[in-house]
């Protein structure tokens, strides 16, 4: 049997991190509604996460683990910003469409 | 297959299943929870890798917290309706999907081309002993967030303090509706014509293939006055 001896190298965690980055920016620019947008953007965060993870076992550096570390900081900063500005736009347009959000187009 | 194996690919593919459930759910609720999946599948690669603190911190701040704020937000807003998943631009579906086959592309390129050096950094091993000691995973990190990376550790308690002050800033409500000056009601009633006209167009659409069209009824947008 040739699966028998499969090892999962360093590569298949690179290529499912990938696969999700890709996931994630495609659903940003398919999806108009803006929470989910930011679901996209955590994804996209999440696959960079998996990639520092993948790297600090690969290179043996648990710097890669440090930096997820506050990777985890900037996307709970940016979800609590990003989170009231969904609020306040929705608060004066009643929509939480991207196309809402338009006063600047000409 | 070894038992590495099969948790990987039982955790890849609730990974990749949950992250395209995301994308094309049309419930923002089922989205968020679709969302947790993946984010459990990204922990489970990362015990995997033994990366234990990273994975609990994942576990506890990404689908404790971070997502069950979201959940906040739909359920204050109510915007937990199924929406339709009507493209009101045209061929901005396909130019997504071949912009993502591109970004796909040039990432599995520049893998391919031997971009990292290898080069030992002094920020400690992730696995083998260190000054004859075994260390657990979570010391590891603790040894090297609180001695290498001090300083940005000082400065993300900052960030989260702007974070939080930013967040309330923006999201207060200050009892009455925001007071809009004559230049911005303008603006509220041209796009609120625009977009009555865009319904009507709609409506028109649908009934232009039976036949008839009603034209001449939506007036033109007023001038904004400058």
């Amino acid at each position: 049997m040739i699966v028998a001896a499969l090892e999962i190298t360093a590569n298949y965690y690179l290529v499912v991190g990938a696969l999700l980055f890709t996931i994630g920016a495609v659903g940003l620019l398919l999806r108009r509604n803006v929470l989910v947008m930011f679901m996209c953007v955590e994804l996209m965060l999440n696959a960079a996460n998996l990639t520092f993870v993948t790297y600090a076992r690969a290179l043996d550096d648990v710097g890669g683990q440090v930096i997820v570390f506050f990777t985890l900081v900037v996307a709970a900063a940016e979800v609590a910003v990003g989170l009231a500005i969904i609020v306040a736009i929705f608060r004066r347009r009643r929509g939480a469409t991207a196309d809402d959000v338009r006063l600047l187009k000409g | 297959m070894t038992l590495e194996a099969v948790i990987f690919f039982v955790a890849a593919a609730l990974a990749l299943g949950g992250a395209v459930g995301v994308v094309l759910g049309r419930n923002p609720v089922h989205c968020a929870l679709l969302l947790v999946v993946t984010l459990v599948a990204v922990a489970i690669f990362f015990l995997l890798q033994e990366a234990h603190l990273v994975a609990a911190v994942q576990v506890i701040v990404y689908a404790g917290a971070i997502v069950v704020l979201f959940l906040f937000v739909i359920m204050l807003l109510g915007v937990d309706k199924s929406e339709s998943l009507y493209d009101p631009i045209p061929y901005q579906r396909p130019a997504a999907l071949t912009l993502g086959a591109i970004l796909l592309a040039e990432i599995f390129l520049l893998a391919g081309r031997d971009w990292v050096t290898g080069a030992r950094s002094v920020r400690g091993s992730a696995t083998k002993p260190v000054d004859g000691a075994d260390l657990g995973n979570v010391e590891r990190v603790a040894r090297s967030l609180f001695t290498n990376f001090l300083w940005p550790f000082e400065l993300t308690a900052a960030l989260l303090v702007i974070a939080v002050v930013g967040a309330v800033v923006l999201a207060r409500r200050s009892g009455q509706p925001p007071e809009l000056d004559e230049h911005e009601q303008a603006i509220e009633a041209q796009i609120a014509e625009a977009e009555l006209s865009e319904a009507a167009e709609e409506e028109e659409d649908v009934e232009a293939g039976v036949g008839e069209r009603e034209e001449g009824e939506q007036e033109q947008p007023s001038e904004v006055p400058t």
